[in-house]
């Protein structure tokens, strides 16, 4: 059964490809917490510390918290793309996640092709992703762009055919960055209703998001990162509450 | 898509079963062969976008190199132009190849970077695009190798079958290599450049422009040179010269120590490439 389970999950950066000494310097002279050092005197920021949460097939959770508080380090440790440094992250279930829209593509090939690549990254055959890509070129509404190279498209059209080839299959574990918001207000009412069939078909959602509209439709429960820590985990009347029913209300995605 | 058994993904930092998580990226990497494949022959139309020879560019820079310094050595050293010209241009085509696999192994993971902090894959599919690229491009010299034996009359019959055993102790090197530099590459940045110079070094005091039986006594010192060794596999059955068992044992022994290398800094070291490039 779908479940993502995180025991005192860690996540630190080294900093390897700057000046240690000097950086070390300029930092110990402050009061920050989050760059220290590690058992082996390396300078790293510590991204995530000590994570406790559990969830369970059926919730809709929303990561808030401000820029740079480790909402997107920790889609991507859930993803599996980068491994914890302490602690124990326990992931069941097929995941599929929206975190960037361009990886992975290759500006030279067609739309269409690019598709089929995407297939193949998602480990299907040149098949299945051929099988796929008419479907998707007609959601993406590209016409006859889709057998173009895609370094011809405008940013627009780009998020046309990420989002119709994100969309594409149903995973048990949706994992959403909030770019998915960037399209143009007439394809964001077509794929309203794809995406509300995306989130409402997976078993659990994670979505990392500033925008309270966003969270409010969407999410059950609210996990409230600051400085990589977990600062309030709940009810969304729970966490969100409180001081923050003047952001909820406001319906500007960011503040 | 829909799957009957979720897959269970667990990790724990107290018991991080680093080998068994490295075969199981080795494993899943073969997997993904077809984005492998498809990844390289998008590397290699990217590259060559626009150039009306494209990668034959490689064969006719070979070819002119082959010339060039075949008439200019044969004469320096006094060798027969007749012995001199096969044993150059093979030599030239081989080393190609391993100084290729060499230099962009080490970057195979630097420059799947993009997709490496993305998406999540098993990095032997960075590997694997790596070695299937630079066979592609190793292909496009191919004909210049039977344009050579044909000049010059070269039948190896079929000791020459052997060719093709030291091409795949050269596609495991190639493997293996990519995993070791590339690993240490990420890490350290300087270490790339150092490899570029230090190929260069390599490039004289190993025979390709210069015969091994000019050592004269000094000749057993070629055992200790492991390019040599894995070049020799593939040379020897080309240009139809003897095949020396002890050359095998070498080239054997080599790859051995390359490929427990290889695996080593891969066990010990994958879950950080994540965090370097």
């Amino acid at each position: 059964m779908p479940r993502i389970e995180a025991r005192d999950l860690t996540i630190e950066f080294p900093l390897y490809h700057h000046n240690a000494r000097s950086l070390k310097k300029r930092l110990f002279a402050g009061a920050t917490r989050r760059v220290k050092q590690d058992s082996e005197s390396r300078v790293v920021v510590a991204a995530l510390s000590d994570l406790n949460f559990t969830i369970g097939k059926g919730e809709r959770v929303a990561l808030v918290g401000s820029n740079g508080a480790g909402k997107t380090t920790l889609l991507r440790a859930i993803a599996g793309i980068y491994e914890p440094v302490a602690g124990r992250l326990l992931v069941e279930g097929e995941i599929g996640s929206l975190i960037d829209p361009g990886a992975g593509m290759n500006p030279l090939l067609t739309g269409r092709e690019n598709i089929v690549l995407r297939g193949l990254y998602r480990g299907l055959t040149e098949r299945d992703g051929r099988a796929m890509a008419d479907e998707i070129a007609e959601f993406s509404g590209l016409g006859e762009f889709i057998d173009l190279p895609i370094r011809g498209y405008s940013a627009g059209m780009n998020v046309r055919l990420s989002f119709a080839m994100a969309t594409a299959i149903a995973p048990e574990i949706l994992l959403m960055d909030e770019w998915f918001l960037a399209g143009d207000a007439n394809f964001m009412a077509k794929a309203e209703d794809r995406l509300t069939r995306l989130v409402t078909g997976a078993d659990i959602l994670i979505i990392a998001t500033h925008s309270m509209d966003i969270v409010r439709k969407w999410c059950t429960r609210a996990i409230k990162l600051d400085a990589g820590r977990i600062v309030a985990d709940g009810p969304l009347d729970e966490v969100l509450g409180g001081e923050n029913v003047s952001v909820a209300s406001d319906s500007s995605p960011l503040r | 898509m829909d799957t009957v058994v979720s897959p269970i993904r667990l990790f724990d930092a107290s018991e991080p079963h680093r080998f068994a998580r490295a075969v199981s990226d080795l494993r899943d990497g073969f997997g993904h062969w077809r984005l492998a494949v498809a990844l390289a022959w998008g590397d290699i139309k990217q590259r060559y976008r626009g150039s009306v020879l494209g990668p034959f560019w490689v064969t006719l820079t070979t070819a002119a190199m082959v010339v060039a310094l075949g008439f200019f050595y044969s004469f320096i050293l006094k060798v027969e132009p007749g012995t001199y010209f096969p044993w150059l241009a093979i030599s030239l085509i081989l080393w190609a190849i391993i100084g290729q696999a060499i230099t962009e192994g080490a970057d195979c993971f630097i420059s799947s970077e993009g997709v490496i902090r993305q998406i999540s894959l098993p990095f032997t599919v960075h590997v694997l695009r790596c070695v299937l690229r630079n066979l592609l491009v190793a292909a496009h010299n191919l004909p210049l190798v039977f344009v050579v034996m044909f000049l010059f009359d070269i039948s190896p019959g079929l000791a020459g079958l052997a060719f093709f055993g030291g091409l795949l102790l050269l596609v495991i090197n190639a493997f293996w290599v990519a995993f070791f530099l590339g690993i240490i590459c990420a890490r350290f940045r300087d270490i790339s450049p150092i490899i570029g110079s230090l190929m260069q070094l390599i490039f004289f005091v190993t025979p390709i422009i210069w015969l091994p039986e000019q050592l004269g006594d000094r000749i057993t010192w070629l055992s200790l040179n492991p390019f040599n060794a894995i070049m020799e596999t593939m040379r020897a059955p080309l240009l139809g010269r003897p095949i020396v068992m002890e050359v095998w044992l070498q080239a054997l022994g080599y790859t051995a120590v390359l490929w427990g290398l290889g695996l080593g800094f891969f066990t010990r070291f994958r879950g950080r490439i994540a965090f370097w490039v």
